[in-house]
């Protein structure tokens, strides 16, 4: 077998593992779905009526399709705080050193973690869209819409996924690993994920308007509502395929010389 | 000649910290026959974990030419790495797995074949007495049974140089010896072992060689035989009721001296090789003369003799 091969078996089998992992461990999955769907009923029982008049009416209906990309996004940077703290207690464990004293190939580790929870994510992704759908969330987006929504949302799903394993490895501790991703959680809320970003004061409305988090969420509004994208599909693919490399590469830097 | 399994000359590793450069390992030489076990021994911070981390790819070294399983450490990790397994201090198995998946997990990174893979794990489960267990996780296990499957995942593959750093620390008794038995059905298999341990029995239960290491430096190499002849041979303690006793049966006997730890001074070592039949001569002489010892011990020189007395030497060439 090749090189290349044996990498790919490597990559499958450290996926497998991650997988049981997650299975045997299923705390952690079941916070991933519950802390968004909590936030999405807050955001609009609570605020919703309100904020859906300011949206330039329809109130709490109208609410319910503005905000769902928002609280998408916010679920996979609470799920970065979990991947992080998986990583920092995995190095912690002799397995690993285990690892790096075999002759296999040495990113097979952290892909196995990246590839793991971005399965678990669109799964609990999934559940939180089927949980919007019953409070009223009714998106209008064709086959080919939800695809391309699907395809952003892996991406960026990805890239903060490299960021929070690469995150975790940097920490000393899983303690320290659960607050490193912690900023990731408010960008959706100083970006547009509850609000336009027009409401606001014009420092916090210059940094919303230029952080990664505002382009995803547009573009994902664009695709499922139907509201004008304009180049935030360009740049929302250009910021996840970067954060996505400087990760991987910042990740995989650490692992080596640990 | 035999083929050497590890051949290291001058390897050298230091640490930076707050305190300045720490030197852990200062110019160690190790040449480990194919096919033996050899064993690293050495109080808490001599350095034993650091030299296995170093040979089996985990850290690099700062100074000093490596040779493991015939490749060369620094150029050819790779090839090294398929060439040993490590089991180390701390378990190192995926708790959240079962017994079963770790070995399969392990099968599959040693690029066996399902099936291949399937039969190593069912047979290892059968040999390290795990098939109750296989199907619970590993995290549920007690600390022997996690020590013996940690063992096994290391066999997967079958590696001809086994690390193995400090394999019975922690372990009950029993545990102990099953390790060892495992140990020894290993090298007879042809497996290299190299053992680092802190229990001087075990070293001299097991290892063909073994070697002191004491601040990273090694100070004394040989079997373990040998070793016991780097120091004073046995003797008798004989302890007196008073002054007056000791001194009557030092004319009696003619040779020994005053225990100088004994503060009283009222112990007389003298030497022997502890058979019965010195020990029955030595008492007839005494009650001959009428004296009555207060306590008798006989001490043979062992491994712990060995070490006190080497580093003990060491702590005043630097005092």
């Amino acid at each position: 077998m090749s090189t290349l091969t044996l990498a790919m078996r490597d990559n499958s089998t450290m996926v497998r593992r991650q997988l049981k992992r997650l299975l045997r461990y299923p705390s952690m999955t079941v916070q991933l779905v519950a802390t968004p769907v909590i936030i999405l009923i807050v955001f609009v029982y609570v605020f919703g009526g309100t904020l859906g008049e300011g949206l330039g009416g329809g109130g709490r209906d109208a609410y319910v399709n503005y905000v769902v990309p928002g609280i998408l996004l916010m679920a996979v940077a609470t799920a970065a705080t979990g991947t992080a703290v998986m990583v920092a207690t995995d190095m912690t464990e002799g397995i690993i050193a285990r690892f790096r004293t075999m002759r296999i190939s040495r990113a097979s580790v952290l892909t196995g973690h990246v590839v793991g929870s971005v399965i678990q994510q669109l799964l609990g992704m999934a559940a939180v869209i089927g949980i919007a759908f019953a409070l009223g969330f009714r998106p209008n987006a064709t086959a080919i819409e939800w695809l391309a929504a699907t395809a952003l949302l892996t991406l960026f799903v990805a890239a903060i996924t490299w960021l929070a394993v690469a995150l975790g490895m940097k920490s000393p501790t899983p303690e320290a690993a659960s607050n490193a991703p912690m900023p990731l959680i408010l960008l959706p809320f100083l970006g547009s994920g509850f609000v336009p970003t027009d409401s606001m004061p014009t420092v916090l409305r210059w940094f919303a308007e230029y952080q990664p988090f505002t382009p995803v969420m547009e573009t994902l509004r664009g695709l499922l509502m139907g509201t004008p994208i304009g180049n935030s599909g360009a740049i929302a693919t250009a910021w996840c395929t970067g954060i996505a490399l400087v990760s991987y590469l910042w990740a995989k830097n650490t692992f080596n010389k640990a | 000649m035999t083929n050497l399994a590890i051949a290291a000359t001058g390897l050298r590793k230091s640490y930076r910290d707050k305190n300045g450069e720490k030197v852990v390992l200062d110019g160690v030489d190790l040449a480990v026959p194919e096919g033996t076990i050899f064993s690293l021994l050495g109080p808490n911070g001599a350095g034993k974990t650091t030299t296995v981390q170093i040979l089996s790819t985990l850290i690099g070294a700062d100074g000093g030419t490596v040779q493991v399983a015939g490749h060369d450490l620094a150029r050819q990790p790779d090839d090294v790495r398929g060439a040993i397994g490590v089991t180390g201090q701390y378990s190192a198995v995926d708790k959240l797995l079962t017994g079963e998946e770790n070995l399969l997990l392990m099968a599959d990174l040693k690029h066996l074949s399902r099936k291949d893979g399937k039969r190593k794990a069912a047979e290892l489960l059968e040999r390290f007495d795990l098939v109750d267990a296989a199907r619970k996780p590993a995290g549920t296990y007690s600390g022997g049974m996690q020590r013996r499957l940690d063992l096994a995942m290391t066999l997967v593959g079958d590696p001809r140089l086994i690390f193995l750093d400090e394999p019975t620390t922690g372990l009950d008794p029993r545990s102990r010896r099953s390790m060892w038995q495992i140990v020894r059905e290993l090298v007879a298999s042809g497996v290299t072992i190299f053992l680092t341990t802190q229990y001087l029995e075990e070293a001299d239960q097991l290892a063909d060689r073994i070697a002191l290491l004491d601040h990273g430096r090694l100070i004394a190499e040989g079997t373990a035989d040998e070793l016991k002849r780097l120091i004073p041979g046995g003797h008798v303690s004989l302890r007196f009721a008073d002054d007056n006793a000791l001194k009557n049966a030092l004319g009696v006997l003619g040779r020994g001296f005053v225990d100088p730890s004994d503060d009283d001074r009222l112990t007389l070592q003298v030497p022997s090789d502890g058979d019965v039949a010195s020990l029955r001569e030595l008492l007839t002489q005494l009650d001959a003369a009428g004296i009555e010892p207060a306590h008798l011990s006989v001490h043979t020189p062992d491994l712990d003799d060995v070490f006190l007395t080497l580093t003990g030497q060491k702590q005043e060439i630097t005092r």
